[in-house]
């Protein structure tokens, strides 16, 4: 009974994507019924300059926002778990809204902030707003790891003689370097599956890929959607799967 | 101390900068845009003005703000009733798999949830898997509409957002303390008391989570009514995109945002106000 409860549940996550790779493999444009096995989506997929153009926009960006955004991150979350600063309660409270505030709100706001700056929307405006909010989530997962540090060791440098700046290099990072890379995977991830707060940010000149493949869903289901679709599930799962792995290494 | 610490002016001037410019800033420019007019030429301009707040009063928004949180409650009790016995088994699930289990669970938390919506497409269209399978049993004669309706944008609203309800859930479960039950069980409680009295409570530090994960986003993801509904499943979502993007009325956009946030805002705060005697949030 409960095996059955579960795996219906994992069925209803999974077998929708099952399909789409399957049929990404489907000899036939529109058919249902399988007509043997083909890799020409995938090749039409390789032979399109524009989407290769996209992606590596995509791919950029998203190094470009998540090592920002891990090492802003970072400089957060040891602040918030060593320092007793003024403000620090407000500071929590506004991370943890960040993370709650709805995609959209976050995008009009920060279009708003890019039209005061005057900044044309573009590589750098994706890049800012990519890099900010994916920090709170870098901020998350490296507070909850720090905590489950032995505050003894940090004591144990200060009274040695270390300054911050050579505990935060010496013991911080060696130890948190897990959490950090995992940290980095989910911004990078974070970064090249936002649809919603790029729609805001994003210009004609710079295309990226969450864009691209979603004006290809709204136009039409071709078979070369499912290709590009199969592709960057697995890719993405691939991160997410390395970051879990990083997460759970013992330090 | 002798020398001043450099590290620590650094890291929280940093932060702090960071915290004004990306998430003050923006929020504050979003409520002054609110109260600023608009014409064909100019996106935002003088003078002051609450029409946007008083445009927002008319029938149509108050009927699409109504059925978003509408459709949001729904696809939040739908996912609770689902996730809440799927986390609760996984949690309490003994077995060499477990992580593999738990693994499955999170990947679709942070893979595109554009890409998954996109996938139910194949399964739900009426030429789809789902009509060619009950055809083919014979339990339908004819393929029912099921794309482009309300009853797809609910699929698709729970299909993605089911996970962001299992994960807080499951980690309460598995702190959830076996001798408190086996000690309910011990003075002769019943599965049902022991279900109402201990696990329900202990859990609702996630379940209240769960809620709120699954909630706010369920009314502002555009692009699953935009691909998965029809021309009236559009949400408030939906309108804040084409205010600011197609209409671009950025006032009466950053209006509908501010009166959305507040109402958001409200919600959470009264769930942490009831949950008050609970222990804080610590689901991610």
């Amino acid at each position: 009974m409960k095996k059955i409860y579960l795996t219906i549940i994992y069925l209803f996550f999974y077998l929708p994507i099952a399909i789409l790779i399957f049929y990404s493999f489907n000899n036939a444009e529109y058919s249902l019924v399988w007509h043997g096995f083909t890799w020409s989506w995938y090749q039409e997929l390789f032979d399109d300059t524009a989407l290769w153009i996209a992606a590596w926009h995509s791919f950029v960006l998203g190094i470009a926002a998540a090592t920002a955004a891990t090492i802003i991150g970072l400089f957060a979350a040891v602040s918030l778990y060593r320092y007793q600063f003024f403000g620090r309660n407000f500071f929590n409270a506004v991370i943890y809204a960040l993370i709650l505030t709805p995609e959209i709100v976050t995008g009009a706001s920060m279009l708003l902030l890019l039209a005061l700056l005057q900044l044309r929307l573009g590589f750098f405006t994706l890049f800012l707003a990519h890099a900010s909010f994916c920090i709170p989530f870098v901020i998350v997962i490296l507070y909850s790891r720090l905590v489950s540090f032995d505050k003894n060791i940090f004591e144990a440098a200060k009274d040695l003689g270390a300054e911050d700046g050579l505990i935060f290099r010496q013991i911080i990072i060696p130890l948190l370097w897990p959490a950090i890379l995992a940290g980095w995977l989910m911004s990078f991830t974070l970064s090249l599956d936002d649809v919603i707060i790029s729609y805001f940010v994003s210009g004609p000149e710079f295309q990226i890929l969450p864009l691209q493949i979603y004006s290809m869903v709204r136009m039409g289901i071709k078979p070369e959607i499912n290709a590009l679709c199969s592709v960057l599930f697995v890719v993405t799962m691939g991160l997410v799967i390395s970051a879990q792995f990083a997460l759970r290494k013992k330090t | 101390m002798k020398h001043a610490n450099y590290f620590k002016s650094f890291s929280l001037i940093t932060i702090w900068i960071w915290l004004f410019l990306f998430a003050l800033l923006p929020f504050a420019l979003m409520l002054i845009a609110s109260v600023l007019s608009h014409d064909e030429n100019t996106i935002v301009r003088l003078p002051f003005t609450f029409s946007n707040y008083t445009e927002l009063n008319r029938l149509l928004y108050i009927h699409i703000f109504w059925r978003s949180l509408v459709i949001a409650t729904i696809a939040t009790t739908l996912c609770l009733l689902l996730g809440y016995p799927f986390a609760f088994l996984i949690a309490r699930l003994q077995s060499k798999w477990k992580n593999f289990l738990i693994l499955l669970i999170i990947i679709p938390f942070w893979t595109s949830s554009l890409i998954r919506s996109y996938a139910l497409i194949a399964l739900i269209k009426t030429k789809g898997v789902i009509n060619a399978v009950f055809l083919a049993l014979g339990l339908i004669h004819q393929p029912f509409l099921l794309l482009f309706t309300n009853t797809a944008v609910m699929i698709g609203l729970v299909y993605n957002l089911l996970p962001f309800m299992i994960l807080p859930i499951m980690t309460n479960v598995e702190r959830l303390d076996n001798r408190l039950i086996d000690a309910a069980r011990d003075l002769g409680a019943n599965q049902l008391t022991i279900f109402r009295k201990i696990i329900i409570p202990l859990t609702m530090p996630g379940i209240i989570a769960g809620c709120i994960l699954v909630f706010l986003p369920a009314m502002t993801i555009f692009y699953i009514p935009d691909i998965l509904g029809g021309a009236k499943s559009i949400l408030i979502g939906n309108v804040i995109q084409n205010q600011f993007l197609i209409a671009q009325n950025w006032p009466f956009g950053s209006a509908i945002s501010a009166v959305l946030t507040l109402l958001l805002a409200t919600f959470i705060l009264i769930y942490r106000f009831v949950s008050r005697g609970n222990k804080k949030e610590e689901w991610l």
